[in-house]
């Protein structure tokens, strides 16, 4: 049926989905935020005065610690979730098995995110 | 996913017919050309010319006219201005997308090996379908779009700086070099736009003489469209004439940022 369809037709589609700029902006906000983040994550854990379970507990119990770790965890999670999003719309040309792959990644990506948050919450209101 | 398994058809047989060089020949180059004739029913093959270059014009192109005219008259390519202004003998030369007319044989080493545009439906031999590709050329609407009347007794008048503005936009001759060298448009092709399209929808976006612009930029307003470009620059890599479709289509992102922010 498709090639009785004119091939301006065919291009045209269901036309614009008068959405794509809200995803390539949050990806840039999101990986701006990250740069710090990373950075600070880095220096803290490398300036850390051991790597034993007390130490790293105390450390992440800090009010500083747990806010910047949260704050991490979220941008690190929404801006994979983005980042797989691109990936599945490049390489999955299945419709079906696209759409199921979106809905994965969202709800894989959230539960990871909520799981990291808590697990910060937890250690550092615990102490 | 990604299909693993080809169509009909698709995998190219190495072994094609040779056509020896003429007896005396000194300066001999091997060119090794992909063919196919979808009637046949028979997969591709890679047939290997031997051409004498000392009866032979520079270019590549040159080569294959004196193959189709004094060797094998059945090999099938597009051309026409032999200038490259009309864009006809875009293939693939060497792993790479070009104009056959303006590649220089003398800076390909070895063997030259011709294809015809990657991942676009084999019509015969290098003659590539390039429906889809024209299809969406027209799909952005490559005329001026204006409300307002042209004045009666002129033209529609542009500053020197405004019309600067299209240098490096406007002089694409729609080969087909850069979108078909694009893995983004590889792999959805129908849907996203390539950089051709873009390129040329570009064009009209910053033409000062054009107010659609707002409707322009809501029809490219698409995850596919427009966002499948992940800069990887091959499009500015091959195009023959030298434009840079990658950095058109940054631009045309940043106008879709700014309109937001």
């Amino acid at each position: 049926m498709t090639r009785l369809r004119t091939p301006l037709s065919q291009v045209k589609g269901l036309g614009s989905a008068k959405e794509g700029t809200g995803h390539f902006w949050s990806q840039r906000l999101s990986a701006l935020a990250l740069v710090p983040l990373i950075i600070w994550l880095c220096f803290s854990i490398a300036s850390l005065p051991g790597m034993d379970y007390v130490t790293v507990r105390e450390w992440l119990g800090q009010p500083v610690t747990a806010i910047l770790m949260i704050l991490l965890i979220i941008a690190g999670f929404y801006h994979a979730r983005l980042g797989l999003q691109e990936v599945a719309i490049d390489y999955i040309s299945d419709h079906a098995l696209r759409t199921a792959t979106f809905i994965a990644i969202t709800f894989g990506a959230a539960l990871l995110a909520v799981t990291g948050v808590f697990s910060v919450l937890r250690i550092a209101l615990a102490s | 996913m990604a299909e693993f398994t080809l169509p009909a058809n698709s995998i190219v047989k190495t072994k094609g017919q040779v056509f020896k060089a003429p007896e005396g020949a000194t300066n001999v180059r091997t060119f090794k050309i992909y063919r196919y004739d979808p009637d046949s029913g028979e997969n591709p093959r890679v047939d290997s010319y031997e051409v004498d270059l000392d009866s032979c014009g520079p270019m590549v192109l040159d080569a294959m006219l004196k193959i189709k005219n004094e060797i094998d008259s059945t090999l099938t390519f597009r051309r026409s201005c032999r200038e490259g202004i009309c864009g006809s003998c875009a293939m693939n030369i060497d792993g790479g997308n070009g104009l056959a007319c303006t590649t220089s044989i003398a800076d390909i080493e070895g063997d030259i090996s011709i294809y015809p545009l990657p991942h676009q439906p084999i019509i015969k031999d290098l003659v590539s379908d390039l429906t889809n590709f024209y299809a969406q050329y027209a799909s952005i609407e490559p005329w001026l779009k204006s409300d307002t009347p042209a004045p009666p007794d002129r033209e529609r008048l542009q500053s020197p700086e405004d019309r600067e503005k299209l240098d490096g936009a406007y002089e694409c001759i729609m080969c087909a070099c850069c979108s078909t060298s694009c893995p983004s448009y590889w792999w959805n092709p129908e849907r996203y736009l390539g950089p051709a399209a873009l390129l040329a929808s570009y064009r009209w976006l910053i033409d000062s003489r054009d107010d659609a612009t707002g409707e322009r930029l809501d029809d490219l307003e698409d995850p596919y469209k427009l966002y499948r470009c992940h800069t990887i620059m091959n499009c500015a890599q091959v195009c023959p004439k030298g434009l840079n479709p990658a950095k058109a289509i940054a631009s045309t992102k940043r106008m879709m940022v700014e309109r937001r922010l």
